[in-house]
């Protein structure tokens, strides 16, 4: 499953790369939507079924950092629907490697929502694609504007992330109005570090910034798997990531990040007694 | 006009054969008509020359002297375009008894020319530095106007890494705002020499101190201090009038304003805005915003409010206060989010 994943985001930063050196003549006859390629190239022949009203997918119309820009995803399954949310693929179109995440979700954890944070290189669809308990894949889409200004999708201080690499912050919420003993609780992981795309290569000043990204965090709650995120490098350097989950009764949360050169880090926090 | 002159030959030839008795006639005109449209060739081709040329050599842009030999072009406060060309930021340049410094050099390589005719038109001595007071397009596009006439070009020690990771993305997406007239000269120049804290420069009877700051505005801010005028290029650590933006750390530009608050200043070129005199109130100003922001944003991280909804709410109170507000706020609000929340 994991190297499968990693082909498929090499695959797609290849195959826009091989987009990117025949845009020129696209250029003339208009903006090409790389969609169709892209579609194919990560989900194979498989049927993308329309997935408004099951599930959503909010991000502000405009970025307004290029660097940071907040995402969510929602299933809107209802309470008696068989099906369960399995897998969330997060694509946006026209970054240089378009697979942003891959979110597969413990079987009992009852993830519903998460939010996270991505770079956005320019003007953009960017589609969500749910795979739920009946083995289909469900599709919902959103356009971007790029951000104007002087922002870029690069990282703030670059210098702090790499400083403190590895640092994770865990925080849980308190459930909105009247706790009951079946709402959904949430919950935020926070892991610094520079989650640098290594697609930066100036000529000029010679420098290279190597791909240097977490592409690999599990979440647990006692010994149940929460969330997994397979990442790439449109994720926002110190990834962070708020999700709703249903409480097991467990005493602890566990979380394992591991970056592209192998560093790992792991953190462990009470569950609180909301 | 060419035309006209080979119809005019070619007619000449037809009653040159004709008219055979008055050759000689015929003869001295031909000659007359062949002078006359070498010198019509001749003034075209010399129109044209300066068309082009014209084209090439961009008038001086408008500076004022701030204080003797400290020279500055005051930008528009707006986002960079095709109308402003770029010329958003406020740059210039301090001219010493031996050279000249040029610090920032617009969002244009044809701002860059325009700066260059404008310290032509004051000096003619060398430029020996081309500082960059950090990696944003408003302040570094025109850089190649500066190459190969030997001069330095000093930065932050952050600055090659800074453009290494953005200068790409400014070269691509800029275009949409700038457009490819504009855009077609502009290219990433590195700094020759590079500041870890302090450098003094001389040029010649004007000693300058160059400074590098901790993460602030952005990761690679440098300033400028003329000592004999007392005059501070802030680059954009100071902000007047236009709202302060937010691209390195909110929490290290607070404690930077304390550092600048220690330089000695008669008088401070901002990097955007106009011309400050009382350092103090400047600093203040910026200061209250920055607090502002962070304060409500601190009661939003601690409520648990997510950064979509708690960055559209963050600091209204200073709207009022700051033109671009709307351009800025929610964009400084999002980076100082995601900066607090790790507190």
């Amino acid at each position: 499953m994991r190297m499968s994943l990693r082909i498929a985001f090499m695959a797609t930063a290849v195959a826009m790369v091989a987009l990117a050196s025949s845009a020129s003549a696209e250029d003339a006859a208009g903006a090409r939507d790389p969609w169709p390629d892209l579609a194919h190239s990560i989900f194979k022949d498989r049927p993308l079924l329309d997935g408004s009203g099951l599930i959503a997918l909010e991000m502000p119309y405009r970025a307004e950092d290029a660097a940071i820009v907040p995402l969510t995803f929602r299933s809107m399954l209802p309470a008696d629907d068989a099906r369960r949310l399995q897998a969330v693929t997060l694509v946006i179109d026209e970054n240089p490697s378009p697979v942003a995440a891959v979110f597969t979700f413990g079987s009992k954890a009852g993830v519903s929502a998460i939010s996270t944070r991505l770079r956005v290189d320019s003007y953009t669809n960017v589609h969500a694609v749910a795979e739920l308990s009946d083995g289909k894949l469900y599709m919902v889409k959103t356009y971007v504007k790029a951000a104007g200004g002087c922002s870029a999708p690069a990282a703030k201080d670059a210098s702090e992330a790499q400083a403190n690499l590895g640092e994770m912050r865990f925080r849980q919420f308190a459930p909105e109005g009247e706790a009951s003993a079946g709402a959904p609780r949430a919950a935020q992981i926070m892991i610094r570090h520079p989650n640098n795309s290594g697609l930066q290569m100036d000529q000029v000043t010679h420098l290279y910034v190597p791909a240097f990204f977490i592409d690999d965090l599990k979440i647990w709650q006692g010994d149940e798997l929460v969330l997994a995120m397979d990442g790439g490098i449109s994720i926002s350097e110190n990834p962070s990531i708020r999700f709703t989950y249903m409480p097991n009764g467990a005493a602890s949360f566990r979380a394992r990040a591991a970056d592209i050169d192998k560093h790992v880090f792991k953190g462990e926090w009470p569950a609180a007694g909301m | 006009m060419f035309v006209q002159c080979s119809l005019m030959f070619a007619k000449d030839r037809y009653a040159t054969n004709l008219l055979r008795s008055v050759r000689s006639v015929r003869a001295s005109v031909h000659r007359w008509m062949l002078l006359y449209c070498i010198a019509v060739a001749v003034v075209f081709v010399q129109a044209a020359a300066q068309l082009l040329s014209a084209a090439d050599a961009v008038p001086p842009l408008a500076v004022s002297e701030v204080a003797p030999g400290v020279f500055v072009h005051f930008g528009a406060i707006a986002l960079m375009d095709r109308d402003n060309e770029g010329a958003i930021a406020n740059i210039g340049f301090v001219v010493g008894s031996n050279s000249v410094a040029v610090i920032d050099t617009g969002g244009s390589v044809r701002e860059g020319r325009g700066l260059l005719a404008a310290i032509r038109a004051h000096t003619n001595k060398p430029i020996g530095y081309v500082i960059n007071t950090h990696m944003h397009p408003d302040h570094v596009f025109g850089n190649a106007a500066f190459e190969n006439m030997g001069a330095e070009f000093v930065g932050h020690k952050n600055l090659p890494r800074a453009l290494a990771t953005h200068g790409p993305y400014y070269l691509a997406n800029f275009r949409a705002f700038l457009g490819d007239a504009l855009m077609a000269d502009v290219k990433i120049v590195a700094p020759t020499q590079t500041i870890a804290d302090t450098l003094d420069i001389d040029l010649g009877d004007r000693p300058l101190t160059l400074t590098a700051w901790p993460t602030a505005h952005s990761d690679n801010d440098l300033t400028v201090l003329d000592h004999r005028s007392g005059t501070l290029f802030a680059g954009d650590l100071l902000f007047v009038r236009h709202v302060p933006v937010i691209d390195g750390s909110l929490k290290g530009w607070l404690k930077v304003l304390d550092a600048l608050a220690q330089v000695p200043a008669q008088r401070v070129v901002p990097g955007h805005g106009p011309l400050v005199t009382q350092w103090l109130q400047g600093l203040a100003d910026e200061r209250r915003y920055l607090d502002c922001l962070a304060s409500d944003l601190r009661v939003a991280i601690k409520r648990g409010i997510q950064m979509t909804t708690a960055v559209k709410a963050a600091c209204a109170a200073e709207s009022e206060r700051w033109e671009l507000f709307d351009a800025y706020n929610a964009r400084n609000a999002t980076a100082a989010f995601a900066e607090l929340e790790w507190e």
